[in-house]
């Protein structure tokens, strides 16, 4: 079947098996591997990605559900050479180590902090309570959202000029 | 990797249209709401349907409201549609107690409330809550719509009242004066299924319970509503002893399993303790004094 869909702002059109994953359509029909396949049973959230602006697991969608929706990956996040808050955040407080639930992670971030600018430790960890981290014990990538929602404005700004 | 056995896939643009295509592609067509408990079982080949007819489209389904004394949430309603609404913590906070320690908020994005009663997991929650809250489920077909109490939606476990030619599209609570409701639940890790959860839903007239109800999630199957502590209750003082009865009650009437979540002898202990907070706080809501 054809399936049409926005994946980070480009409109895509592609031939897919119905039976298809939306995140091996994402990494093998794509090519965007940055979206991480992990434990394949909706419990590690590495693969999660937003549709329509919200954190979803995407081992646990069809492809075809996602027709005429936008997607959202971690290659999304980058505009024109700028890294969002968020990637910038993860760097700045050592968010990652291995860098396996990292785009998860990032996006889950992104979607907490569009709906929720200033949001408290309890807020986060529950955003991501999701997602399981094997390296960091979380305390880094709860800092690293930290520090994006501190610093929302001035990269933003920095992207628009 | 796990990926489902091939299948045809089809998305319904109205209920009518849902219901037509249900009838049509015959008895292994299934609907797909969230995806949450059928995809993970149509990539272990536990669940095999030869077409998935989508119903994320309809949104006509998305509803949660008040109308003619009862609280009508549509079958598409998700998860966190449930946890955010100010309309069901109000009237039945049990609905916001269950749904935060319901999967992770990522699988709430997506999970319904349609879905997670027509999956009929005995150690699902849902179930348990809208069996406490005395609803009854609307059920729509070509020829039109029946009315289904909680009690007898479910027919075994992972079996409901919805045939072949049927969707689910509402959920029924009523609304009574002087009711309260909580639910508690014991898990190993944030976001797992139950090790035991108990709901509690009472209503109470002049300090005395006048009607109550317990559900249980994860303990063997009819446990949704147990008989004798509705029996209990009824017409009963709330007192710590009457608490203490109604968790025996609870704690003899399931029949939980030793597996990796604990023992058959711990999750019974869990049962009547659980039971007795559900309880408590359910009936402190009702006579107001929120806790
Ligand atoms: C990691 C994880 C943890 C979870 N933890 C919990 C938990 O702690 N507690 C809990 O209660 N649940 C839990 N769940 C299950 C979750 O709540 C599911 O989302 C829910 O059980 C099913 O909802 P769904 O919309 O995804 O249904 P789907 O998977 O889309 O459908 C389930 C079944 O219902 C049928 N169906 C769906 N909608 C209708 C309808 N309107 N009419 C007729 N048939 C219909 C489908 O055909 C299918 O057979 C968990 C799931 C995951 C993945
Ligand atoms: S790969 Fe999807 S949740 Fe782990
Ligand atoms: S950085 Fe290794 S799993 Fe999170």
């Amino acid at each position: 079947m054809q399936v049409n869909m926005k994946v980070n702002g480009a409109e895509v059109s592609e031939e897919i098996e119905p039976r298809h994953l939306l995140v091996h359509f994402i990494r093998d029909q794509l090519g965007l591997t940055g979206t991480h396949w992990g434990c394949d049973t909706s419990n590690c959230g590495t693969c999660v990605v937003l549709i329509d602006g919200e954190p979803v697991k995407s081992c646990t969608q069809l492809a075809a559900m996602a027709g005429g929706h936008d997607v959202t990956t971690v290659e999304g996040l980058e505009v024109d050479g700028v890294l969002d808050p968020v990637q910038e955040g993860f760097m700045q407080c050592h968010g990652l180590q291995c860098g396996f639930c990292t785009p998860g992670m990032m996006l889950t971030a992104r979607a907490l902090l569009n709906a929720d600018p200033d949001p408290s430790e309890d807020v986060i960890r529950e955003a991501i309570s999701g997602q399981i981290c094997r390296c960091t014990g979380y305390s880094t990538i709860v800092r690293s959202i930290q520090w994006a929602a501190n610093h929302e404005t001035s990269v933003s700004l920095e992207s628009a000029s | 990797m796990q990926v489902p056995a091939p299948i045809e896939y089809e998305r319904a643009t109205s209920v009518e249209h849902a219901v037509a295509l249900r009838s049509e592609l015959g008895d292994e067509a299934r609907f797909i709401a969230g995806g949450h408990s059928l995809l993970p079982m149509m990539k272990l080949r536990l669940a095999n349907p030869t077409h998935l007819i989508d119903i994320n489209d309809l949104k006509e389904l998305f509803y949660i409201r008040e109308a003619d004394s009862e609280v009508r949430i549509g079958a598409m309603a998700r998860h966190r549609d449930l946890l955010d609404s100010e309309l069901l913590a109000r009237h039945f906070p049990i609905f916001r107690d269950a749904e935060r320690v319901i999967a992770d908020p990522t699988v709430r994005n997506r999970g319904t409330l349609g879905g997670s009663l027509c999956q009929a997991d005995p150690s699902e929650d849902l179930s348990a809550v809208c069996t406490a809250l005395d609803a009854s489920c609307v059920i729509t077909s070509s020829d039109g719509q029946r009315v289904v109490p909680m009690h007898a939606f479910h027919v075994g476990p992972y079996e409901t009242a919805v045939a072949n030619n049927e969707m689910l599209t509402e959920i029924r609570i009523p609304l009574r004066p002087g009711g309260g409701s909580a639910y508690q639940k014991v898990e190993r890790r944030a976001g797992d299924w139950a090790v035991v959860s108990a709901g509690a839903a009472v209503w109470m007239d002049a300090g005395t319970i006048v009607d109550g109800r317990v559900g249980l999630a994860a303990v063997g199957p009819d446990t949704t509503s147990i008989q004798p502590v509705a029996e209990a209750l009824a017409g009963a003082a709330p007192t710590e002893d009457l608490y203490q009865r109604v968790g025996e009650i609870a704690a003899s009437n399931c029949s939980p399993e030793t597996d990796g979540r604990g023992t058959a002898a711990y999750k019974t202990h869990l049962v009547a303790e659980l039971t007795r907070r559900a309880l408590r706080t359910a009936v402190a809501r009702a006579q107001r004094q929120e806790v």
